[in-house]
């Protein structure tokens, strides 16, 4: 995967916020990922090249957030929160839910690439758990019953 | 300077010493895996936790510089507290497989399990497991057994400047790998197998042989370069089992370049373990007293000007003088140790010698290479080189092919039109050089193995004369040899007497009888069919399938011998192991053929040989050291004529084989082919 021209500028611009050109790493993946829902090898090792890193630093960086995918994800990532408080409040019959209705484990992707279900820890929404996440879009207090609706929602 | 207390003795420490420097200076002994002296600080294994007073809790000491008044303790209760806590963490995931680890009886761990580890194991869980990476056919790798010191990550980003190794995902998924799984491409990618503090890399050669307390250890030097690093060759028995780099700040730190570490297995291969004699057209298996007899009856009535010597890349200062000798004895002149036809000029030492020595590179603060590769001739004095560029301000050009190098560089030209405009200031980067104090000029053998080599060498000269290379506090002018034997060669006079013949000379039916001493690096079609060739040597290689009697040598791990380095150091080699079958160390056998033929040499020990090499030349004496020769005589070489347009080759474009010896490892072979198709092994 080659940058395209629009690419190369829109990542030049990143890099111009930062003295140093590592130091846009981070926004430079965010880019990307932005740009093709996850980060391939072509095209982290053209990043590379353009702020100067090795591959392998920059894998360092990319592997390190568990944010930044560098496999290819659905059109829609479920975070699921796994923390102590949604755990006790019913996370795990959410999970289930999730795997009747769309037939996704943890860490797995639906066959038609419409979702990726993946834990996270702790969506800082504890008071109103078990919560998750779709995308920016954060839902607390969270049953099982709901998720037809959450998944699904009505256009 | 600060003071500092450290278990009750109070010392002073320079500023910006970190807590573990100063506990080292005191005497005390501070368990470290990530700290290595030679690395960035990581700080990141906690072993090396401290306490100091009116801070509340331990300090990792390798990371935390010290400042005045500081109370260091390293041995209170809290400390080793701590430190059994830390070795607890880092055993929860470690296999504690040492029974089966290569890396049991040297492992940093275990040794540190024996002061700070518990008897048992309170965690009952599952450890994790690793998969296994491919770093090639040196480095085996049993990832689970990791404790991620990064030492190996830092060495090849730092040190070696090719940074492949990675550290991915974070806390218990944090895996050290290639990024995409591929072989390490550096020359010096072995050195990661010293620097881990555990068994997640090993020697795959090595892997499974022997134990180091089943080892022979013998201190000596490296031949398969002309930097001459220390190493220690480790024997089992009659066989070389591993080669291992010793410390050494002014020649190799304590690095190693793959292929001295790893030809090894060569010397056990295509070994010439008796003497063969050509007969009919065969080579016939031999006894001494017949090959002597062969040799003696072909010297019978031929006159000493029609008989020659070339001297090998691998030679022992000894077994040259003795040939020297030998031929002396027999009138003959005609000598060369420039199986490349190099033209150097040995009428004084500045001319042939990397005269800014390898610790001097350091002090350096411009570099021109000219028609050399130091990456691929000299992988550990190019890490030096590297050192120094990452110190800042160090502008290197070249002239010559364009390297692949492991720092930055602007290319020049490629080949001699690029000395001249250079001498008259036509590129930008005369200015580097005119604004450097301590400029340096590196020229390699590829520059000088060419019918104009001994134009460019005074060419060079008096390009270094011209930007102030050479003054009366710096001689920035150096010479980077690849045969271990060459400057020893040449501050004997292993070169043609006045009037007797070259290399060149010999050729084409210029002598009778040829006598190679381990000489395999030129084209053995000029010698002609009804030449008499005496091969002395250790392998059965180019020279040897020539030969007419082969005389069965020691390799460099076999005998005790001298060799001066690309700076002009002499070092003495050690034998670890005795010579394979009826094969002898090479100066006693010239020294016995001369006995026969009657012009026995006036030496019959080491001592006494010793005792002529430094006669000839009192640097021979002068062992492990190095005579910084200042550039007060601008003189240069003579050397006239027109450059030839082609551009420099380099001298060695094959690093993983060289010589004899690495030609014959089947692990320098694989070296070969894994780098060349890096991506046959990549995980897709």
């Amino acid at each position: 995967m080659h940058l395209t021209p629009a690419d190369i500028a829109a990542l030049g611009e990143i890099v111009g916020h930062y003295p140093h050109k590592r130091a846009a790493c981070i926004d430079a993946l965010k880019y990307m990922q932005a740009r093709h829902g996850y980060v391939s090898d072509q095209s982290l090792e053209a990043i590379a090249v353009l702020l100067d890193m090795s591959p392998a630093e920059l894998d360092e960086v990319a592997t390190f957030y568990n944010l930044i995918f560098r496999k290819p994800v659905g059109e829609k990532v479920i975070y699921l929160c796994d923390s102590v408080t949604c755990w006790m409040l019913g996370r795990d019959k959410i999970a289930r839910k999730i795997q009747d209705l769309i037939g996704i484990r943890q860490g797995e992707t639906s066959t038609d690439g419409r979702y990726t279900l993946l834990p996270i820890v702790c969506l800082g929404h504890c008071d109103h758990a078990p919560a998750m996440m779709i995308d920016d879009r954060l839902f607390g207090d969270v049953e099982p019953g709901q998720l037809p609706g959450i998944l699904e929602p009505p256009d | 300077m600060a003071k500092v207390t450290v278990d009750g003795i109070e010392l002073e420490v320079p500023n910006g010493s970190t807590i573990l420097q100063a506990a080292e200076l005191a005497g005390k002994e501070i368990p470290r895996f990530c700290y290595h002296e030679r690395l960035s600080i990581a700080g990141n294994c906690r072993m090396c936790l401290v306490e100091v007073e009116k801070i509340p809790k331990p300090v990792a000491s390798c990371a935390q510089p010290i400042s005045e008044g500081m109370v260091i303790k390293t041995d209170s209760d809290m400390v080793r507290k701590s430190r059994r806590s830390v070795m607890e963490f880092l055993l929860i995931n470690h296999p504690l497989d040492c029974p089966i680890c290569d890396q049991g009886g040297e492992c940093y761990l275990q040794d540190e399990a024996v002061g700070y580890g518990s008897d048992h194991t309170r965690y009952h869980e599952n450890k994790r497991a690793v998969n296994e990476k491919d770093f090639g056919p040196l480095v085996k790798t049993v990832m689970t057994r990791c404790i991620h010191c990064t030492r190996c990550i830092r060495f090849l980003s730092e040190v070696a400047g090719v940074p492949e190794l990675g550290a991915t995902s974070r806390g218990e998924e944090m895996e050290v790998g290639t990024y995409v799984q591929r072989a390490l491409s550096s020359e010096l990618s072995a050195n990661i197998i010293d620097l881990c503090p555990v068994g997640a890399l090993t020697s795959k050669p090595y892997a499974f042989t022997a134990r180091t307390w089943e080892l022979r250890k013998t201190d000596s030097i490296d031949v398969l370069d002309a930097v001459g690093c220390s190493i220690r060759i480790d024997a089992k028995g009659p066989d070389v089992l591993r080669i291992l780099p010793r410390i050494n700040d002014a020649v190799n730190e304590e690095w190693l370049g793959d292929k001295s570490r790893f030809a090894l297995d060569g010397l056990k291969r295509r070994r010439l373990d008796r003497p063969w004699v050509r007969q009919n057209g065969r080579l016939v298996e031999a006894s001494w007293e017949q090959a002597f007899a062969a040799i003696a009856q072909r010297m019978h009535n031929v006159a000493g000007e029609r008989i020659g010597a070339i001297a090998g890349n691998l030679c022992d200062a000894e077994s040259m003088i003795a040939l020297k000798d030998l031929m002396a004895s027999l009138g003959s002149g005609n000598l060369d140790c420039r199986q490349d036809e190099a033209a150097l000029d040995s009428t004084r030492r500045a001319f042939y010698l990397f005269n800014t020595t390898i610790e001097g590179i350091e002090e350096a603060d411009a570099c021109l290479f000219i028609g050399v590769d130091p990456r691929r001739e000299a992988p550990v004095l190019n890490a030096r080189i590297r050192k120094r560029w990452l110190a800042g301000k160090f502008p290197v050009g070249i002239i010559g092919p364009s390297l692949d190098i492991t720092y930055d560089a602007t290319h020049l030209g490629d080949g001699p039109s690029a000395i001249t405009a250079l001498q008259n200031g036509d590129h930008e980067f005369a200015g580097a050089l005119e604004a450097a104090a301590k400029p340096m000029i590196i020229l390699g053998q590829g520059a000088l193995a060419r019918p104009d080599g001994a134009a460019i060498l005074a060419a060079v000269w008096a390009l270094g004369a011209k930007y102030g290379v050479m003054n009366a506090d710096w001689n920035g002018f150096n010479l980077l040899h690849v045969a271990a034997s060459r400057v020893g060669a040449l501050d004997m006079g292993f070169l043609p007497a006045s009037g007797a013949k070259n290399l060149a000379g010999m050729m084409q039916g210029g002598v009778d009888i040829l006598w190679l001493l381990g000489a395999d690096e030129f084209d053995m079609s000029r010698i002609t069919a009804d030449q008499f060739v005496i091969y002395q040597g250790h392998h059965g290689d180019a020279g040897a399938a020539r030969a007419d009697v082969i005389l069965p040598g020691a390799a460099y791990t076999e005998k005790n011998g001298t060799y001066v380095n690309t700076e002009g150091r002499a070092q003495w080699g050690a034998r670890a192991v005795m010579p394979p079958g009826q094969a002898r160390e090479d100066w006693r056998i010239i020294r016995a053929f001369s006995e026969l033929i009657g012009h026995a040499l006036p030496y019959d020990d080491l001592p006494a040989v010793r005792a002529r090499l430094a006669a000839a030349n009192p640097i021979f004496g002068e062992i492990g050291q190095v005579r910084r020769l200042a550039g007060i005589d601008l003189t240069g070489p003579t050397g006239e004529g027109a450059f030839d347009a082609a551009p420099f080759r380099p001298a060695v474009s094959n690093y993983y084989q060289t010589d004899p010896i690495s030609r014959a490892s089947p692990t320098m072979a694989k070296c070969v082919a894994a780098h060349a198709s890096p991506l046959a092994s990549a995980a897709e």
